[in-house]
């Protein structure tokens, strides 16, 4: 709109009020089809365009701390001043929806690549035993029992995933950061510049977690396979 | 005298399942003292390798009695046995079996790091006297595939050494050598049992070196016959 600071707009009410109102700031949320249509004014301005009383309030909108807490807390102003309330859950169900199953979907993908991944580290943990037959039967001869066997593979493969998940967290950071500044221009959300990026840190917990999970679950059965690994077999097959 | 057994056998009798029942061992029952130097001889396929097993407490798949010291070891757990092993018995193969990841020190030190009754300076000291004893302290640092097979024996009997074992038990342990390293394996062997009065039991089909040993025990069939 071709409006500035300083200018004067005429405004009419449904009930045919007129009211001559001057910009004094241009507010943007960032959504076009909002900013184009909505105008912010004080309360007694309002009520005066209205001709309405001064106890003559159609909405109040309350920003909480803790976004979850909005149920709880409407039902509780609904109960208290006896008045028709709405949470943010309720009124933004649809926005909820989509971001959940987008969530979903980002997860799905991100178990199904620690699959993949566990997979090989099973594979490559399988094979090493093969190769390290010899000594795990003269380990198990000079006296390391199946559990000492067992916890040198689980080990092995705990090592993999905490260096493997560290060294993950830290490209995903870099590969963040960068994403960070790769101008994002779009008209629908004139306050987003760049593509915006979400460093909390309970994604890297989760991502450490996962990958700590996956690969210790992998190296579990090779491992068991090497505490089962009958010395006497070995070293009478040469 | 009952003190003095190291290792004795009680009615032991061993199966094989495949293809066919067939019984290797057939209620053998022999006795080895402290300080002798016996050697278990026989044909190959006569089940002496078979009977060393079952004393090394690896195989414990068998009917009859092992006493260890005095202490029966037949039906204790898996965990017990490995105990049995790094703290009583050292072993010798045929093949090497060293760590090809740890250099030799580190590989005669395992069986004592395993067992920590020493500190790991102590057992590095220790283990450097075997090597030195074995004349091999030039070669500690060295890693196992850079050595000769006669040093690796030599490697194998200060790994075998390093927890003091009640007995050393031999699967053919010259039977890879040349004539020059097996007389050399045998001169160290018959040391450690005249200088520190060490058992040892040594399955071989060698003869030249079982006619040198204190004991000669020759099996055919599953039987002992001498």
């Amino acid at each position: 709109m071709l409006l500035s600071i300083g200018d004067i707009i005429k405004i009419t009410t449904t009930k045919g009020n007129l009211a001559s109102l001057k910009i004094v700031g241009i507010s943007e949320i960032g959504i076009a089809e909002i900013d184009n249509v909505m105008s912010y004014t004080s309360l007694a301005t309002a009520q005066k365009i209205l001709g309405e009383p001064t106890n003559y309030i159609t909405d109040i909108q309350l920003n909480l701390y803790d976004m979850t807490a909005a149920p709880v807390v409407a039902k509780e102003f609904q109960d208290t001043f006896n008045l028709d309330t709405i949470d943010y859950q309720t009124a933004n169900s649809q926005f909820e929806t989509g971001s959940t199953v987008r969530s979903i979907i980002s997860y799905s993908v991100g178990v199904v690549l620690l699959i993949v991944a566990g997979f090989g580290i099973y594979n490559i943990l399988n094979m090493m035993i093969y190769e390290k037959m010899d000594s795990i039967a003269i380990l198990k001869a000079t006296g390391f029992s199946g559990n000492d066997v067992k916890w040198i593979f689980v080990s092995l493969s705990i090592i993999i995933g905490l260096a493997g998940g560290l060294f993950g967290l830290l490209f995903g950071y870099i590969f963040s950061s960068i994403i960070d500044v790769i101008p994002f221009e779009t008209s629908s959300l004139p306050t987003v510049k760049t593509y915006p990026i979400n460093y909390n840190a309970i994604y890297y917990v989760i991502g450490i977690v996962f990958a700590l999970f996956t690969t210790t679950i992998a190296g579990l059965f090779p491992a068991l396979k090497a505490s089962k690994v009958d010395p006497v077999e070995i070293i009478r097959g040469k | 005298m009952e003190n003095n057994t190291v290792l004795e056998t009680i009615g032991l009798s061993k199966y094989f399942y495949d293809p066919v029942k067939f019984q290797v061992l057939k209620e053998i029952s022999m006795r080895v003292n402290h300080g002798e130097f016996v050697s278990i001889v026989g044909k190959s396929g006569c089940g002496k390798s078979t009977l060393l097993y079952l004393l090394s407490t690896m195989d414990t798949d068998y009917e009859g009695q092992i006493l260890i010291h005095n202490e029966l070891v037949t039906g204790k757990t898996d965990k017990e046995l490995a105990l049995i092993r790094n703290e009583k018995i050292g072993f010798v193969f045929q093949f090497h079996y060293l760590l090809a990841e740890y250099n030799v020190l580190k590989n005669v030190m395992l069986p004592g790091m395993k067992l920590a009754k020493y500190s790991d300076k102590e057992l590095e000291h220790r283990a450097m006297e075997h090597l030195k004893t074995l004349d091999m302290q030039d070669q500690a640092l060295k890693m196992p595939n850079q050595l000769s097979g006669g040093q690796k024996q030599r490697v194998a009997i200060a790994h075998a050494l390093i927890n003091d074992p009640l007995i050393i038990m031999g699967d053919e342990p010259t039977g890879n050598l040349d004539k020059r390293n097996s007389d050399l394996v045998f001169d160290i062997f018959n040391k450690l049992t005249q200088e520190q009065n060490q058992t040892l039991l040594v399955v071989t089909h060698d003869t030249d070196f079982a006619e040198r040993t204190n004991r000669i025990i020759t099996m055919e069939d599953g039987k002992i016959i001498s």
